[in-house]
């Protein structure tokens, strides 16, 4: 019963057969083999998952494979491959920032960020804890994500462009 | 895993077809926030999953006859940064505010929400409240319907096996009326509510000088409702929306016909609480007790009656989106 798809994935077209009763964080996962999206509750509740579709920040664990048909989705893979130097400016803030422990949450913390950021580049810190609301980090107590996604958002405006 | 196959029909007419044709074997599916955590939990392992996503024209927030229409397929995130609903539909915008994380707000539709028919919906008090009816479309035609009369129990609803809620149908709201929802959570974010109270209320004129001046100053509570007691403000119209505090979202009849054409003071509304309160038929949950969920039952509309009053008072329904 599987089902032909064809989508963008970080910028580049994708065909791959699927079974319709897969997420889409089962096909990056075992299929395309990205792993930087991480399966944690499975049930949305935790955003270890998060990736982007369309412009928006989803979970991909809840997030059925067929709905991707000719949709650009965007992984934490796809941010370092399409900057310059390897990291992206939230990668490198967050490294930056010490907002890495473990690295779990990471990917999907990052990609929460990137969609917040894309919409709004200057979000106050009440934006940003809305934005992260949905990614459970267990390790930094949240303070130097916060940070790290700030320091993002001034790179972007008071240093014209960031590094 | 269980295994079923994906369909994603491009009309209202292929998506009622293809009900008929599955009989009870298919289930639709919208965000899939619910339904994909509920086949994961093996609540029900569906032939098929009929996904509303590929039918255009089921996403709208519009004016029509001084109400508003909300097609079914809206998300959450969408109700959330419409400015017609933070300024009209105080207390849908509460509601929206607070429901899930963004990444699921992002999907999750109103209309998914609602037929999910959970006793916790954070969506249906609100509705209640402004007096929603929904329209419902299937193989033998249209039908409108009160959204009280939609709900039959948990996760049941009057929907027949082919038929799908398409729009949801607010009414003009009365004259200087303004509507709240209070959701009570252990937790900040990503909770579902202990006890959910939405209320609608209407006031005959809006002259309370005292009153609007300690809104205005953020006035401590004993403050607030001293200055009600001497504001001369009458109860025109109010609707009382209670979650988890029966099988399914109800109204709150008694008390919203005891608090009409009363004046709102202390004593009627601790009063309209305790009437509440007796209506309701809540359960012991992990969540919180049964008695525990009476006594907020009491108190909170209180708490939602001045929420309104501020809002009519200064004429702003919601203060802007997160």
């Amino acid at each position: 019963m599987r089902k032909q798809i064809s989508f963008l994935l970080n910028g580049e077209k994708v065909e791959v057969e699927v079974e319709p009763h897969w997420t889409l964080l089962y096909l990056l996962r075992e299929v395309l083999e990205l792993t930087g999206a991480k399966e944690g509750c499975g049930m949305g509740e935790c955003g270890a998952c998060t990736v982007i579709v369309n412009g928006k920040a989803v979970v991909s664990c809840l997030f059925p494979v067929m709905e991707v048909e000719g949709a650009e989705v965007w992984t934490v893979e796809g941010l370092a491959e399409t900057s310059p130097g390897g990291l992206h400016p939230i990668q490198r803030a967050f490294i930056d920032n010490g907002a890495i422990q473990c690295g779990f949450c990471t990917p999907g913390m990052i990609m929460s960020a990137k969609a917040l950021l894309d919409e709004n580049p200057n979000p106050t810190e009440e934006e940003i804890k809305t934005a992260i609301e949905g990614n459970i980090c267990r390790c930094t107590g949240y303070i130097q994500i916060i940070r790290a996604i700030e320091a993002a958002a001034k790179g972007g405006s008071d240093e014209g462009g960031v590094r | 895993m269980i295994r079923y196959d994906y369909l994603k029909p491009s009309s209202l007419e292929e998506a009622i077809g293809l009900l008929k044709q599955y009989g009870g074997q298919a289930k639709l599916i919208a965000g899939g926030t619910d339904v994909m955590v509920d086949i994961r939990q093996k609540k029900y392992a569906p032939q098929v999953l009929i996904s509303l996503r590929g039918i255009e024209g089921l996403s709208y927030i519009r004016e029509e006859d001084g109400g508003l229409r909300i097609g079914a397929l809206t998300t959450h995130r969408e109700l959330e940064k419409s400015p017609l609903v933070r300024e009209r539909l105080g207390a849908l915008a509460d509601a929206v505010d607070n429901l899930g994380s963004v990444q699921i707000r992002n999907v999750a539709t109103i209309g998914g929400n609602i037929c999910n028919a959970a006793p916790s919906a954070d969506t249906a008090p609100p509705l209640l409240a402004l007096g929603a009816s929904v329209r419902i479309k299937g193989s033998e035609g249209e039908r409108v319907l009160p959204l009280e009369e939609f709900f039959l129990g948990p996760g049941e609803t009057a929907l027949k096996d082919d038929e799908i809620l398409v729009e949801f149908i607010i009414p003009s709201p009365p004259p200087n009326s303004a509507s709240a929802y209070w959701k009570h959570t252990r937790r900040q974010a990503m909770d579902l509510p202990i006890i959910g109270v939405a209320m609608m209320l209407a006031v005959e004129k809006t002259e309370a000088p005292a009153l609007k001046e300690a809104f205005g100053r953020e006035a401590p509570l004993e403050e607030l409702l001293g200055a009600l007691d001497k504001s001369e403000l009458v109860c025109q119209e109010v609707r009382l929306a209670l979650g988890v505090a029966a099988p399914t979202p109800m109204r709150a009849s008694k008390a919203e016909e005891f608090l009409r054409g009363k004046r709102v003071t202390q004593e009627a509304l601790l009063q309209f609480g305790e009437i509440a309160s007796s209506e309701a038929t809540p359960r012991d949950t992990v969540r919180g007790a049964a008695w525990y969920r009476r006594e907020m039952i009491k108190v909170l509309p209180k708490r939602l009656a001045l929420k309104c009053l501020e809002r009519i008072l200064h004429k702003n329904q919601k203060e802007g989106g997160k």
